[in-house]
């Protein structure tokens, strides 16, 4: 289970990669591993406000539908296209080309580093 | 805690995601349940379903414990001829659906859901009673292989000594397969031609290896559960715990040509299903199609054609992966059932339109 050390994560297997104040989302190879081939992914809409803990968005597998929490309060800057018309990259490549929106942040949340999020993942 | 699959290892080997499954540990894929059910379809895949119960019927009066027990007519089955039936309560549910084998004048094979696996056994075993027969839950000395699709009879015959020309869809023959003895049956449920192996659980690795090495040329990939739930929902076939359970009665689910009348003697269910087939149907079950890449999931509501009057339920449903757009079961108001009806179905708030189709969604060519 690949948890890259540069990331910060969230207990709903979210990662964020932070530049500045805008935070780059994605769910963790252990989510798209949970929930194998995904089909349909629903992201928010850029400009869209998202609150932290709340659904901003939806991930479609073959077998189940996840909704996608928001993991800070912000507003959306960004939403990679690629991943709505190829739901497949969230497989293949979550931190990288599956990223799914980015998100201007306020005040960040508390968020687990690598190490706390394998522990989770562990359980 | 829940029972391995005498193939544990071997799929622990190839990297399998395992899932709880009726108390069985089974795995639900290996990598992409899309890539093994396109396997599935246009090559072979390869599946573990030893979590199946197995029950035995023999002695000489096997064929009438089974016309008693099942609603249909197991005496009129050949030996060495296969036959989907079901198990009904007294009031006409249905408790399971199975696939019988004959194997002998005197003797039958049941195959159980693994849920029902157990209420399947102690029903035959009440049901035999006043009959000259012996039940027996043969679950644990029998592990199945599957082996799936357009390749399988090319893969199987690499393995088998078995003459697989003789051996029809729906029958059954005892076979070796590299060199183990086992039962080698031409059944499955993912609507592509399909052998389906029982043998002993010891052996199992060794047929599953052999199966391997024979299908990696022809593309065989080993298949989980994951895309066996999309290749039978593709093909209309129902799963017990979804499209049928002990509330609805077979005539509820299209069924009524599984239920034999004519038979001689009673049948647990006779009473309550003759009743049943003098009813119009209030509901049925269909199949939906719809557009775009969100699928209705089993207990979304089906809304009617005003897009907000609920009439239905869907029981499954997925993206299907052979044909690219939404499909699913549902049951609804009998008003609704013909094909080419536009209906809608409640997807998490959003009214997603479907239109209803005839079954199956595919068929292999």
């Amino acid at each position: 289970m690949d948890i890259p050390e540069h990331l910060k994560y969230t207990e709903e297997h979210e990662w964020l990669s932070l530049d500045g104040d805008v935070a780059t989302v994605g769910v963790t190879d252990f989510a798209q591993d949970s929930l194998g081939d995904i089909v349909f992914v629903e992201l928010p809409d850029q400009g869209d406000k998202i609150t932290a803990g709340e659904p901003c968005g939806e991930l479609e597998s073959t077998k189940s539908v996840s909704e996608l929490y928001a993991p800070a309060d912000g507003e959306v800057v960004a939403v990679n296209e690629a991943v709505r018309d190829t739901p497949e990259l969230v497989n293949s490549d979550p931190y990288g080309e599956g990223w799914l929106f980015r998100v201007r942040v306020g005040e960040l949340p508390d968020l687990l580093d690598a190490a706390d999020y394998a522990e989770i993942v562990k359980e | 805690m829940s029972t391995p699959s005498p193939l544990h290892e071997v799929h622990a080997a190839l990297g399998a995601s395992f899932t709880d499954f009726a108390g069985w540990n089974m795995p639900v894929r290996y990598s992409s349940e899309l890539a093994e059910h396109h396997a599935v379809r246009e090559a072979a895949g390869l599946f573990d379903l030893s979590h199946m119960g197995e029950i035995e019927i023999t002695g000489p009066e096997a064929a009438q414990v089974l016309d008693y027990a099942l609603i249909g007519k197991l005496s009129a089955v050949k030996v060495g001829r296969a036959r989907y039936s079901m198990l009904c309560a007294e009031d006409g549910g249905v408790l399971d659906d199975l696939v019988t084998y004959r194997l002998g004048e005197e003797r039958y094979l049941v195959v159980a859901n693994a849920a029902n696996a157990g209420v399947v056994a102690s029903a035959l075993v009440e049901r035999a009673e006043k009959f000259d027969a012996t039940v027996t839950d043969r679950s644990t000395e029998y592990a199945l292989i599957a082996v799936q699709g357009p390749k399988s009879a090319d893969i199987v015959r690499a393995v088998s000594d078995a003459d697989l020309e003789s051996l029809r869809y729906y029958a059954s023959m005892p076979a070796t397969a590299d060199g183990i003895d086992l039962l080698l049956a031409r059944t499955g449920y993912t609507g592509e031609d399909g052998f389906e192996l029982y043998c002993a659980p010891e052996q199992a690795q060794q047929v599953w290896r052999a199966l391997e090495t024979a299908g990696e040329p022809h593309g065989l990939l080993p298949a989980g559960l994951a895309c066996r739930d999309t290749l039978r929902l593709e093909a209309g076939m129902p799963l017990y715990g979804h499209e049928l359970s002990a509330q609805l009665t077979p005539f509820d689910a299209g069924f009524d040509r599984l239920v034999k009348f004519e038979k001689d003697g009673d049948f647990v269910g006779r009473a309550a299903l003759t009743e049943r087939a003098k009813q119009e149907s209030t509901r049925a079950l269909v199949g939906l199609t719809g557009t775009g890449r969100r699928a209705p999931r089993a207990g979304y509501a089906v809304l009617g054609p005003d897009g907000t009057t609920e009439i239905g339920e869907i029981t499954s449903g997925a993206l299907s992966p052979t044909l690219g757009y939404p499909i699913a079961m549902a049951y609804v108001s009998a008003e609704c059932r013909e094909p080419g009806t536009s209906l809608h179905v409640d997807v998490r708030g959003k009214a997603l339109p479907v239109e209803v189709v005839a079954l199956p969604f595919y068929q292999r060519s």
